[in-house]
């Protein structure tokens, strides 16, 4: 109980830093630009002949969704551990008595205003293009979209977690990062939406975790997916949250093992 | 010229020992390159899966661009970057007053403070990428082809370095600024695709303010014996032109420069 009302408090220092340091947090939030720069390539493709069932509409609205997602669903959990690890700072989160998880998690979700107030304008611009053809008609999925995003937060904190928790083990962690960052690029739907990928491959890819990241949020807000394969998908996105936090609890525990500050 | 010549020696040789020190890291880190590098390949071969071009540009002509992107991303990160990010520390640090007590040029002293060695691989797998879509499109670039695409390559270079002159001189006032690089790095991205990609203004912009077309669809361009005399002159006059208005904007910012807590 008493963690619980720690909640709010960390809630309000975090909100307060990403507001102390908003020029920076805003300059971070423009290097999302992937998703616009793959919407004029595809959609400059698209322009004769759609590719498949997406035409240049549909991949704009794909491509803002992707957009819209991603600011929503950021985190940096990561760069914090290996830092704080690496320079010892760590050991003041230890002291607390709120698991660190819980209150990286309660720093990242406090930024999401800011992030929500930098969407909301990419969300008016898709509407005033493309009208409100492009998004699901269907209730269930707007029921799933506000989980499927919180599903899609949880998968990227945990995993950024459990390799910051490499930190314990390993200088280098950030470079597990980056390989798990290229394929996020490749198989979550942010450069290539995954329906374009070469049938053989994209079946396998439907099941690897980086889609639950991006593509099945957009798919869901844009009614890309039927019922069932909304409530499969759903269930399958939040077998890999547990999975993710599994691990990352588990790494967690083995690197406290091992730590022992400086000098310790 | 000759003393400038041999102070370049040293620095590259002192960023080198220091890179030399973390061989795990660097080899790793020369290895994500590599990854990245292949993986980033990845959207363009779904693309001419499903299309034989992007706006009259076929699939080896698009290597050739990402050819010329990656090799202008690893000089990127591998000399301009780490220079102008130590600048940054050290006016931050209030330790540049002792980089520009040296007697020599305070912008080449900046600009050779540190290079990042192993990124040299990206250079190597860029001209590897190049020589794959050559090879693709059957075609041997003559001399003049070479000699033209090389030209507009060390002016893309030119254009690079200026831009991240210009933002250094930047932080000689406002301080943190390390972060408005990863924003350029971010926009820098969409110089892998070629130009018809980028239609109207968007076109204008990426041609005449912010080059990225110039940098890497132009040499593309050039190699294939494409791309007219004029343009090729333009396009360079124009990297001398970035280049001074670079060295204008350095020397004000340094006069107006007071050290840390001025």
């Amino acid at each position: 109980m008493r963690i619980l009302s720690a909640i709010p408090t960390m809630l309000r220092v975090g909100f307060s830093s990403a507001v102390a340091y908003r020029a920076e947090f805003l300059v971070w939030i423009l290097t999302t630009n992937t998703p616009l720069i793959m919407l004029l390539v595809w959609s400059s493709v698209a322009r004769e002949e759609p590719l498949g069932r997406m035409g240049q509409e549909e991949l704009g609205a794909y491509f803002l969704a992707a957009l819209i997602v991603r600011l929503l669903t950021g985190s940096w959990v990561v760069w914090d551990m290996v830092f704080e690890i690496r320079q010892g700072e760590i050991a003041m989160r230890l002291l607390r008595p709120v698991h660190p998880f819980l209150a990286y998690a309660a720093e990242n979700v406090a930024a999401l205003p800011l992030r929500a107030l930098v969407a909301l304008p990419v969300a008016v611009v898709a509407l005033a293009w493309l009208g409100a053809d492009q998004l699901s008609s269907d209730p269930l999925a707007w029921a799933f979209v506000p989980l499927s995003i919180a599903g899609a937060w949880l998968i990227t904190f945990f995993a950024m977690a459990a390799i910051g928790s490499l930190g314990f083990f390993w200088e280098s962690t950030l470079s597990v990062y980056d390989l798990w960052l290229g394929l996020f690029f490749v198989f979550s739907g942010y450069t290539v939406p995954l329906e374009l990928f070469p049938p053989e491959i994209g079946a396998a890819i439907e099941w690897l975790p980086f889609r639950f990241l991006l593509s099945f949020p957009v798919e869901v807000m844009l009614g890309l997916v039927d019922r069932s394969a909304m409530v499969t998908g759903f269930v399958a996105q939040w077998l890999y949250v547990v999975l993710f936090a599994l691990v990352a609890q588990a790494i967690w525990r083995a690197g406290l093992r091992r730590y022992a500050a400086y000098g310790g | 010229m000759l003393r400038y010549l041999r102070l370049f020696g040293i620095q590259l040789r002192t960023s080198a020992l220091l890179g030399m020190q973390y061989r795990l890291d660097f080899v790793l880190d020369a290895l994500m390159t590599l990854f990245w590098t292949a993986s980033s390949l990845v959207p363009l071969v779904v693309l001419f899966h499903q299309r034989s071009d992007i706006g009259g540009w076929s699939w080896p002509q698009a290597l050739l661009v990402v050819g010329f992107f990656t090799v202008l991303r690893g000089v990127i990160e591998g000399a301009i970057q780490p220079a102008l990010q130590n600048v940054v520390e050290l006016v931050r640090k209030g330790m540049l007053d002792f980089l520009l007590l040296k007697p020599a040029d305070s912008q080449f002293l900046v600009s050779t403070s540190r290079f990042e060695i192993w990124r040299g691989v990206d250079v190597l797998a860029g001209a590897l990428i190049l020589v794959w879509a050559l090879v693709e499109l059957e075609h041997v670039p003559t001399p003049l082809q070479a000699l033209s695409s090389l030209a507009l390559l060390c002016g893309a270079v030119v254009i690079l370095y200026s831009i991240w002159i210009a933002v250094v001189a930047l932080a000689l006032r406002v301080v943190k600024v390390d972060n408005l690089t990863y924003f350029f790095s971010s926009v820098f991205e969409a110089a892998r695709w070629p130009a018809p990609v980028y239609r109207g203004a968007l076109n204008f912009v990426f041609t005449f303010v912010i080059p990225l077309i110039v940098m890497t669809s132009y040499p593309a361009l050039a190699i294939v014996g494409e791309l007219e005399g004029r343009a090729i002159f333009f396009s360079l006059a124009g990297a001398l032109v970035f280049a001074l208005a670079a060295r204008l904007v350095w020397l004000r910012a340094l006069r107006s420069y007071t050290s840390a807590g001025g």
